[in-house]
């Protein structure tokens, strides 16, 4: 009897001390997550009202590069496969290019070329068309497209819009 | 002799490794190129003689100092830097060390064709002029002007006013205090300091504008491109980094030296002393592995 | 209380109170190592001597770096490359170090598996050692962050992205890891806790591990030979020292090893000095630009192997892209080693050359890795791709067939090295797509990782002669 009582009050310390130890360790784990502000930060706001057609602007979201090409009336991306058809994003009455500007080989930023409406990286020669489609060399998908929410004429990145889930197929 | 046998293995291994990492892996990453040569052999050499005192006549008389600066003859810059780049893009250069640093057939080529000369075609074509325009005067006009830039030359430089003539209004060295509106005066007020930052930021803005891109700041390049990058690529930047802001600027290989040297002054400055001392910690670990061994010697004698 | 006399010197004082002399015997003057051993046998006391060397001098460089994305280049490469006293050397002596430890541990790593000193009870010894590769790799990874230079940003990047590949909490593991959705300020200073602090702890705990578990089973020696060290102790200490099996490890051992430290010394501060590109990659005297990717992008050479394990895969296999293939692959290269004992079916503690299966696996596994080593640093465009694929195949086959080969299993070493073939005809078939990734494919890669893990647990021991 003394002996199960000792284990009991044994196992119960245990488990007490080992629920303080979980919370500390729970302590431990929220230092390490991103600060309130870093999180606040996660979201660029772009107005593309003042943009004109065939216009290309980077703009920096999270740290990273991200394409936006306003289309001309007359180009758009309809000769792309069907699941790839869909990359354009249209604000107001005109569409919009919207991408990540990082390589999808190994992360390298690839330049703009306007004259021959191709996106050209340096590192490995990968070649990306006025779609952002992979069309040459080592790249193995098209430039991938943030998170966005259309605002009015406004782009907001980092959000799940409807637009953009209908996008990815995700709605 | 087995000990060296396998020290033999060891040493092939880890030799055929280093090759395949560094000297194989790095010439498959960086093409191979020529050296470079100064020899700007693309360029039409000058072959008339020019007489300065006309020169300095051609050089008033064509407005060149509307622009430029010649202030060891005490001709005054027209702008302030800023004032200048914003109307530029960059200030340009003083032309009084000029003919000491860059080469005469280049001058030459130069002031007759900036573009051309500066292989800067993909970016100033007829949509975009060139700040400053092509040279219309006669062959003999061009041989005074070079011969009178030539004359108010002095005929030796330090490392650190070729660096500042060559690449001093395009290039930032914070560890030398070198900014490319000069070099960074000490403040004695919170005024003068924010002055001199609005200054820079607002030339670094118009530079930026000008060029596409914000040119390094040089101060560690010794060390992240090493000298034989930094002559090979002063001398045709087109060449080693194709479509890059960086025109030629037609240096002479002694000024390119120089500029080297300043580089590595700025950003290597322990080299010598690391060379020097390294042979004293060598010697001092080749004595201890004499007496060491002398060492394991006398007790492993009476081991076998 | 004990009872204490008065002490006639202060070495008498000290012994009383902390019995200094049963200290030193214990440590020291009678802990007995084989006498048939090879200047192999130094790289411990190498090591040792390295790890101090990247405390000593790590220490002088804490006292001037600045953990901060604005400050850490110019703390680095200005205050202390060429402001500081001999600021420069701590600074090369550290890189140099760091990236030489790797080549020691490595030599030291394949003395252990060509002397088969990682069974019969020396598992653990095994293990204390591959824990110390593993925490030295982190140690190695979060310094080379410290300096803020491009090499170290990018590298930084594509790492920590690699976290992205697992399953379901990846993105936010990713995230997390970094303390922002990017490499920055917050990611340079927590890598610094662990580079500073953390990792050095962890080390040093595991070094004490890596020495204790030394003690009972021993130091192996050159011929696998089993030694009555009380016994051998016992003669040498009788004065039989020519008869004796074993030496003391001072001053008999530590001789022979300060005399290969000494040549190891010059060899290390002449790359200090003169030759130190290797470690101190010039692309990272630029500034961390995260908005500008230097055009080659590769991590230190002793992560290399690993890397092309990773890369080698470059085609997708079934619903698991290219990239899936070959963070599999990575992560099992990555912890394969702590498996070894378990792999070898052989019971016999000899030289790999005594054991001709044995040997020939030996040697393709070092070739295998320096070919991985190298083509981990080539660009993997065209026929390199493939290389990498055989290279990375190969370096899971041989663990596959591992257990085949010590137990003496012929048709199973057969069929190990038939799907292995059978691997590498249909890789080259993808990389000219002609298979064009169909079920075939499929198939082989789910045989070849049955045979990968099945091995190991139902091959049975062979036992092997004494």
């Amino acid at each position: 009897m003394a002996q199960s009582r000792r284990d009991f009050l044994g196992m119960v310390f245990g488990t007490f001390a080992g629920a303080g130890g979980l919370a500390a360790l729970y302590a431990m784990k929220r230092t390490w997550d991103p600060l309130p502000s870093v999180m606040a930060a996660g979201f660029t706001t772009v107005d593309l009202s003042p943009m004109k057609p065939g216009e290309f602007r980077t703009v920096t979201w999270r740290g990273k590069p991200i394409f936006i090409l306003k289309k001309p009336p007359e180009e758009n991306c309809n000769h792309l496969p069907d699941e790839t058809k869909k990359r354009l994003v249209k604000v107001g009455d005109a569409e919009y290019l919207v991408m990540i500007g990082l390589c999808t080989h190994l992360g390298c930023i690839p330049n703009w070329e306007p004259e021959k409406k191709i996106f050209h990286c340096a590192c490995h020669g990968g070649e990306y068309d006025a779609c952002g489609v992979n069309t040459f060399g080592p790249p193995p998908r098209p430039m991938d497209i943030p998170p966005f929410k259309i605002e009015g004429t406004k782009l907001v990145l980092g959000e799940e819009g409807p637009e953009y889930k209908k996008m990815v197929g995700k709605a | 002799m087995k000990e060296l046998k396998i020290l033999f293995i060891i040493a092939v291994l880890v030799g055929i490794t280093y090759w395949g990492i560094e000297p194989y892996a790095h010439s498959k990453m960086h093409p191979h190129h020529e050296p470079a040569t100064f020899a700007y052999a693309d360029l039409k050499p000058l072959h008339l003689k020019g007489d300065p005192k006309k020169g300095a006549q051609a050089i008033m008389n064509n407005g060149c100092t509307g622009c430029h600066s010649i202030a060891s003859q005490h001709i005054p810059a027209p702008m302030d830097p800023v004032a200048a780049s914003a109307s530029y893009g960059v200030r340009p250069p003083d032309l009084s060390n000029i003919a000491a640093v860059v080469d005469h057939k280049f001058l030459a080529n130069f002031i007759k064709d900036p573009v051309k000369a500066m292989k800067l075609a993909h970016k100033f074509n007829a949509k975009r002029a060139f700040p400053m325009p092509n040279f219309y005067g006669s062959d003999q006009d061009l041989a005074d002007i070079v011969a009178y830039l030539v004359s108010i030359a002095p005929k030796e430089l330090s490392p650190k006013e070729a660096f500042e003539t060559a690449c001093g209004r395009c290039h930032n060295v914070r560890y030398d205090k070198w900014t490319v509106i000069g070099e960074k005066p000490k403040f004695k007020t919170e005024v003068q300091k924010a002055d001199f930052e609005l200054k820079l930021a607002k030339y670094e803005a118009n530079l930026k504008k000008y060029l596409g891109t914000t040119p390094p700041d040089l101060s560690m390049f010794i060390r992240s491109r090493g000298p034989e990058y930094i002559r090979d690529f002063v001398e045709d930047p087109q060449k080693l980094l194709h479509g890059t802001a960086m025109p030629r600027v037609g240096l002479t290989k002694e000024a390119t030296e120089k500029v080297i040297a300043y580089l590595e002054k700025v950003g290597d400055r322990k080299k010598e002393k690391r060379d020097k001392l390294g042979v004293w910690v060598l010697l001092y670990f080749v004595i201890f592995s004499v007496l060491a061994y002398l060492w394991k010697q006398k007790i492993w004698r009476e081991l076998h | 209380m004990a009872h204490f006399t008065k002490a006639n010197s202060l070495h008498e004082w000290l012994d009383q109170r902390l019995a200094i002399d049963k200290l030193w015997k214990v440590l020291a003057a009678e802990y007995w190592v084989p006498k048939n051993i090879n200047f192999l046998w130094a790289m411990g006391v190498v090591l040792l001597t390295m790890f101090s060397i990247l405390v000593i001098s790590g220490i002088f460089l804490l006292m001037y770096y600045k953990p901060d994305t604005k400050l850490a280049f110019d703390s680095v490469n200005y205050t202390i490359m060429q402001e500081v006293w001999f600021g420069w050397l701590w600074r090369h002596m550290h890189a140099v170090a760091a990236s030489v430890v790797f080549l020691v541990i490595y030599i030291h790593m394949f003395t252990g598996i060509y002397y088969a000193s990682y069974k019969r009870g020396r598992e653990m010894i095994w293990i204390s050692g591959m824990l110390l590769f593993v925490t030295f790799s982190a140690e190695a990874f979060s310094g080379y962050m410290l300096p803020w230079g491009q090499m170290s940003y990018w590298a930084a990047q594509v790492i920590t992205n690699l976290f992205g590949g697992i399953p379901f909490i990846g993105k936010d593991l990713v995230v997390w890891i970094r303390g922002n959705f990017y490499v920055s300020d917050p990611t340079l200073t927590r890598f610094f806790m662990l580079h500073v602090l953390l990792m050095p702890l962890i080390i040093m705990a595991i070094i004490g591990l890596h020495f204790y578990s030394l003690r009972f089973p021993h130091v192996n020696n050159q011929d696998g030979e089993e030694i009555d060290f009380d016994a051998e102790a016992e003669k040498y200490k009788a004065g039989l020292k020519k008869e004796s099996k074993v030496i003391p490890f001072w001053p008999v051992f530590i001789s022979k090893d300060l005399f290969v430290l000494g040549v190891f010394l010059i060899f290390y501060f002449y790359l200090v000095f003169y030759h130190y590109e290797f470690a101190m990659d010039p692309i990272n005297f630029d500034p961390a630009n995260p908005m500008k990717t230097p055009p080659h992008i590769y991590p230190e050479w002793y992560f290399l192997w690993s890397y092309e394990v990773l890369r080698g895969f470059f085609f997708p296999v079934g619903s698991l892209s290219a990239m899936d293939m070959g963070l599999i692959a990575f992560g099992i290269a990555n912890v394969i080693f702590f498996a070894l004992p378990w792999f070898d079916k052989n019971d016999e503690v000899a030289p790999a050359a005594r054991r001709s299966g044995f040997f020939v696996w030996f040697w393709l596994m070092v070739i295998d890795m320096i070919i991985l080593t190298i083509w981990g640093k080539l660009p993997p465009t065209g026929f390199n791709a493939y290389i990498g694929y055989v290279a990375a195949v190969g370096f899971l086959a041989l663990w596959a067939a591992l257990p085949a080969v010590t137990a003496r299993k012929k048709g199973l070493l057969g069929f190990v090295i038939l799907m292995t073939l059978a691997l590498y005809i249909a890789g080259y078939m993808e990389y000219a797509k002609t298979l064009g990734n169909g079920i075939v494919i499929v198939a082989l890669f789910i045989i070849f990782y049955a045979l990968f893990f099945l091995n190991p647990v139902f091959v049975r021991n062979r036992g092997g002669a004494q």
